[in-house]
């Protein structure tokens, strides 16, 4: 019986941004029917229905109100496409009307709207994609710089989960060497002994909080590190500010307590995405409103992962100065960054840190934020600060929270074993708590399903995708 | 034609057909049955047993009565997994055990060392006194009808319904379920060197004609192998060279109605191959069968002959063998881990290579046998076939290799055909309950390529089915079903009562670092105390047994020892027993989501070919048990899942 699939339409690309092309994409059994109802190409002797997979028309679109734009149909023919379906990409000008119109068009020739995930979940179920793939998707899709782009990249060919099953090989080796001398006691089956169990195990243990420590570098590349632009009035935060943002985010004058609030953008800074939040000034404001924009600064200070504490090299150290130290300090922990920026070279440069506060700081950076003097310097310390590690050298990232949730289970049943079998406990419990842990692997890469992870793999998609 | 006249009425003839021959047989009304089995060995025993005693009028044909409940491989009940099976047998009602507690020759409990789960019981036993005893219940039980017969026809009704036998002799019975359990000897042939000769194990008759009415039925059959040592006798045996295996001291039964003391009566003694031994084999491999071709049936990895271990682990110097006697009757002895196919004189001329048996006289030559069994993916989980009602398999017929996993199937069988006759619940054991849930959904999930044996790996609830608790987990249910009597579960509950109670009180008994307590435990090896604990956290220390703390518990309570091992083990397994407790809780949800049994799978949009031929054919109950075959990938599961979905 030949099975039909409902068909179905969603934008493509970004709505919320202005853009030049825009892409509605149609997968389903009626995908090129539909197609053909809204496109008409420009050769009229060569219709929607004859076109092969792989191939591409010029025409217009129309819809009851007759055509509305010129537009590009690209056409895939199941099961060579990306749902493994027919599919029908058109391509119009990138006009959020001009794109609403498109899609409502399609609608109206017989395709509905796409559920959130549906493409993707559609080419998983076709197996087109693995779940682990279908999750790298995602993030190719969320990638906003390059290195999380490559990284989604090689999560969807595949390296990190050539890592776990390496992982769970190791693991089950183990477990079946214990289960070969236990069910077969009369045939002489060398025993494992706790030495090498406890070896075996801790380089899994290992291997898996290596993976766990590049998805969380990864997180910061992908996401993007929660940074915080901090120093005393009038030392030219938002002029670095700007500079990072490569145009004019904050207002710049040279009045000391001009930023009164928080001003926030994501930054592509090298290889490294920020988001980044320039802030008021620290100082003992008199004015309520000026106050108000102190204590912002000071509790976003204290949900920083990377601070640019910027001082004015041109003007001595004072009070001031001294107090955003010391704010510094009480915040910088394990895992938090601090990179001092001098700012202002193209002055002559007096300021002096006290001794041994330089070494709150990762790097110190001298710079001219007005004129981008020495930017260079400061973006190489904050890929330093960071640590991006193993998965610059092209350490292979878990693809989703869900897969970090997994391997952060099974690190931690592995631990547990290890560490009950140190304890003297007996070798069926230990292996029992090894089984939990390749259970938690499995379920990573795809091998156990269960509703949890269908619904949790499926749930984060963007519609279109 | 009247009464008096005293010729009875020739009912109809059929036509009988076995290899291509075929003739015909003369029928005649015998005696009609609610169940009828088919086979008297383990599975048969039990299935027969089982249906007896819930009161339907059964009756077990057997080739021969002297072979009822046979040991025609080794003379032992129970070992890893397996002696778990048996006390799970013994909890839901089953014979096995008693009849092993009975007749036992010397009893061990295996894996000590490693730990509760897999401890496992294992005894030997004198292999005529088992048959006599398990023969003596068949013929004691009320209800029924041990007799010896060749079954060569299942008969259906016009609905394709199950409605009776008819054997060699033309005797035909009425009956509403049969329970084929025939085990190694359908279409038997036996292999010994270049020879083959039809034959069941230990020179019984083969069943010849009833694959072909089965297989004219609809049941799938294919060609399983397996292989059995040597028996030679004890007085060629020189015992001053070989190590002496003793049992245990303290013995644990199988069954937990049996209270009497139990004592061993032999020793078992251990022997090595040997390069010597390895050179013989390997220069006359051509000579063994199973090189040659000659055996198309699969064999199992797991039990391989020694030549097959000489040829797999060729790295290896040495394989253990262990001679252990069959009976207190006889002076035959059986020599584990050297089952075999090659001819007579290899086999002679290997054997006196080992150390012991430089002079030793074989009575029974090794042996390969091939026989006929069925596909177990056929199969429902009560092991009645799905699409012939009233039919069920059980044993070495399903596939599985060993007497416990073939009793185990046979009460499950026998528990289930008289659950359908009385129109009542199945007993359907899930994964989490029994290894016998396991056995059985591997089955008839899964299926099986080789004989399929039980193993501990087999289970991902280990610490949760263990043998000493099997009584625990499986005699309500025996109960409900109406095999365990109403005495057991009082003495159940008891036991619980009991093991909760000094639970509770280990658990507010409080220590103080006393010099003779902290001298024990420097000397276990466990940290000193500094102040006061109590006797369970104690317990819990893996270095300590509830035992070594009696002396300095002095309000103690005497308990019987099955209830002291329940609380160490709760005590020290509490975090483990748990954390399988919440796998169970987490798998049950995708067991609760039931696939509609009429499911036409091919016509779900995005499931693979393969995976809509593998539900097709075994039909899971449950998005669980679907997730489990073998071809159909988690992408298929989901698609189940979104399906199951829609279908609200």
């Amino acid at each position: 019986m030949e099975h039909t699939v409902d068909t179905i339409a969603a934008v493509a690309t970004s709505m919320s941004a202005p853009a030049g092309i825009s892409i509605v994409r149609v997968s389903g059994s009626d995908a090129l029917a539909v197609a053909a109802m809204v496109f008409t190409p420009a050769r009229s002797d060569r219709p929607v229905r004859d076109m092969d997979g792989y191939t591409g028309a010029y025409g217009k679109v129309r819809d009851a109100q007759g055509a509305f734009d010129e537009a590009v149909l690209w056409v895939y023919r199941a099961p060579k496409s990306y749902t493994g379906e027919d599919v029908a990409e058109i391509c119009c000008h990138g006009g959020a009307v001009v794109t609403r119109r498109l899609l409502r068009a399609c609608l109206e020739a017989g395709a509905r709207l796409a559920q959130a995930g549906e493409f993707t979940r559609r080419a998983v179920l076709h197996g087109k994609l693995t779940l682990p793939q279908a999750e790298a998707v995602m993030g190719l899709i969320g990638a906003q710089n390059e290195l999380s782009a490559k990284c989604a990249l090689r999560a969807y060919e595949g390296a990190a989960y050539q890592e776990i099953c390496a992982v769970r090989d190791a693991l089950l080796h183990i477990i079946a060497q214990q289960s070969a001398f236990i069910d077969y006691p009369d045939e002489d089956i060398d025993d494992m002994d706790a030495e090498e169990m406890l070896s075996r195990m801790n380089d899994a243990a290992q291997r898996l909080q290596r993976l766990l420590r590049n998805y969380d570098v990864g997180e910061a590349v992908r996401e993007g590190i929660p940074t915080v632009i901090v120093g005393k009035p009038n030392t030219g935060k938002s002029t670095l500010m700007n500079l990072l943002a490569g145009y004019d985010k904050s207002i710049v004058t040279d009045v000391a307590g001009t930023t009164r609030d928080v001003v926030e953008g994501t930054l592509c800074v090298g290889d490294v995405l920020l988001r980044a939040a320039d802030t008021a000034g620290i100082r003992d404001a008199d004015n309520a409103v000026e106050r108000i924009g102190v204590d912002r600064s000071l509790s976003r200070l204290r949900g920083a992962a990377l601070i640019l504490a910027v001082f004015d090299a041109s003007r001595p150290f004072d009070e001031e100065d001294l107090r955003v130290l010391e704010e510094i300090r009480a915040v910088k922990t394990m895992g938090v960054h601090a990179i001092a920026v001098y700012n202002k070279t193209d002055l002559d440069c007096v300021l002096e840190l006290p001794d041994g506060d330089a070494a709150l700081f990762d790097a110190q950076v001298s710079l001219c934020a007005k004129s981008g003097g020495n930017l260079e310097a400061l973006i190489h310390a904050i890929e330093g600060a960071a640590d991006l590690g193993d998965i610059r050298m092209g350490a292979a990232p878990l693809a989703s929270e869900r897969q970090r949730d997994c391997a952060a289970r099974a690190f931690t049943f592995v631990m547990d074993a290890a560490r009950a079998l140190r304890d003297g406990v007996t070798v069926d419990a230990v292996c029992s708590t090894l089984d939990l842990a390749v259970g938690a692997l499995l379920e990573l890469t795809g091998e156990v399903v269960s509703d949890a992870v269908v619904s949790q793999v499926f749930a984060s998609f963007c519609v279109g995708k | 034609m009247t009464e008096s006249e005293a010729e009875l009425q020739i009912q109809s003839e059929y036509q009988c057909s076995h290899k291509g021959e075929s003739w015909f047989i003369r029928m005649y009304e015998m005696g009609e049955y609610d169940i009828i089995v088919i086979g008297g060995g383990h599975a048969g025993c039990e299935a027969a047993l089982a249906g007896a005693r819930l009161g339907l009028r059964t009756a077990l044909f057997t080739m021969t009565l002297d072979g009822i409940a046979n040991l025609p491989c080794n003379p032992s009940i129970g070992g890893t997994a397996k002696g778990h099976l048996v006390r799970e047998i013994d909890a839901l009602g089953g014979e096995m055990g008693k009849a092993a507690d009975a007749t036992f020759l010397q009893s061990r409990m295996l894996n000590r060392g490693k730990g509760p789960a897999v401890h496992s019981l294992r005894v030997q036993t004198d292999r005529v006194r088992y048959h006599g005893y398990m023969k003596k219940v068949l013929e004691k039980t009320e209800g029924l009808s041990v007799k010896q017969a060749e079954v060569v026809r299942v008969e259906l009704d016009g609905n394709g319904t199950v409605c009776g036998v008819v054997t060699r002799l033309g005797a035909r019975y009425g009956a509403r379920v049969v329970i084929v359990a025939t085990g190694t000897y359908l279409e038997s042939t036996v292999f010994v060197g270049e020879e083959s000769y039809a034959a069941g194990p230990d020179g019984v008759l083969p069943s010849r004609g009833l694959s072909a009415s089965l297989r004219e039925i609809g049941v799938v059959l294919r060609r399983f192998k397996t292989g059995t040592p040597a028996r030679i006798h004890r007085r060629s045996i020189d015992f001053s060279r070989l190590e002496e295996q003793n049992g245990d001291e303290n013995i644990t039964p199988f069954s937990f109605s049996t209270t009497r003391e139990l004592e061993n009566k032999v020793s078992c003694y251990v022997s090595y191959t040997n390069e010597k031994t390895h050179q013989v084999i390997r220069k006359n491999l051509h000579r063994s069968p199973l090189y040659s071709g000659k055996i198309e049936g699969v064999g199992p990895r797991y039990c391989p002959s020694i030549e097959d271990k000489v040829v797999r682990f060729a790295d290896k110097p040495r394989h253990q063998l262990f001679l252990e006697p069959m009976g207190l009757d006889t002076d035959e002895f059986y020599v584990q881990g050297m089952s075999s196919s090659l001819p007579e004189d290899v086999q002679l001329a290997f054997m006196r290579t080992i150390e012991g048996l430089e002079h030793v006289e074989v009575m029974r030559s090794a042996y390969a046998i091939e026989y006929d069994c069925c596909d177990p993916t056929q199969l429902l989980p009560t092991l009645a076939f799905k699409d012939i009602p009233g039919l069920y398999g059980a044993g070495q017929f399903n596939g599985t290799s060993g007497y416990e996993e073939a009793a185990a199937q046979g009460l499950v069988a026998g528990i289930n055909a008289s659950m359908w006759l009385k129109g009542k619940e199945p007993l359907i054991l899930e994964r989490s309950s029994s290894y016998i849930g396991t056995l059985i959904d591997d089955l008839v999930t899964k299926g099986c390529n080789e004989p399929y044996r039980m193993m501990t790996s087999r289970s991902e609830y280990r610490l949760l089915l263990r043998q000493d608790n099997a009584d625990d987990r499986l005699m309500e249910r025996g109960y409900q079903v109406g095999l365990v009597k109403e005495a057991q579960i009082k003495a159940l509950q008891d036991k619980r009562e009991q093991i909760e109670k000094e639970i509770a009180r280990v658990e507010k008994v409080t220590l103080g670092p006393s010099q003779e307590l902290n001298q024990l435990l420097q000397e276990k090896g466990t940290a000193p105390l500094h102040s006061g604990t109590t006797v369970a956290d104690l317990i819990r220390r893996p270095q300590l047994s509830y035992a070594d703390l009696a002396p300095f518990d002095p309000d103690r309570p005497d308990l019987p020892y099955a209830v002291k091992e329940q609380v160490e083990i709760r005590l020290k397994y509490e975090g483990y027993i748990r954390k399988q407790l919440a796998q169970v809780e987490m798998v049950k949800r995708l067991e609760e989501r039931k696939l509609p049994e009429d499911a036409d799978y091919r016509s779900i949009v995005g499931l693979r070919l393969e995976a809509q031929e593998k539900l097709e054919r075994i039909r899971p109950l449950n998005i669980g048990q679907a997730s489990r075959i073998s071809g159909v990938s988690p992408a298929d599961v989901s698609v189940l899942l979104i399906w199951l979905d829609q279908q609200r």
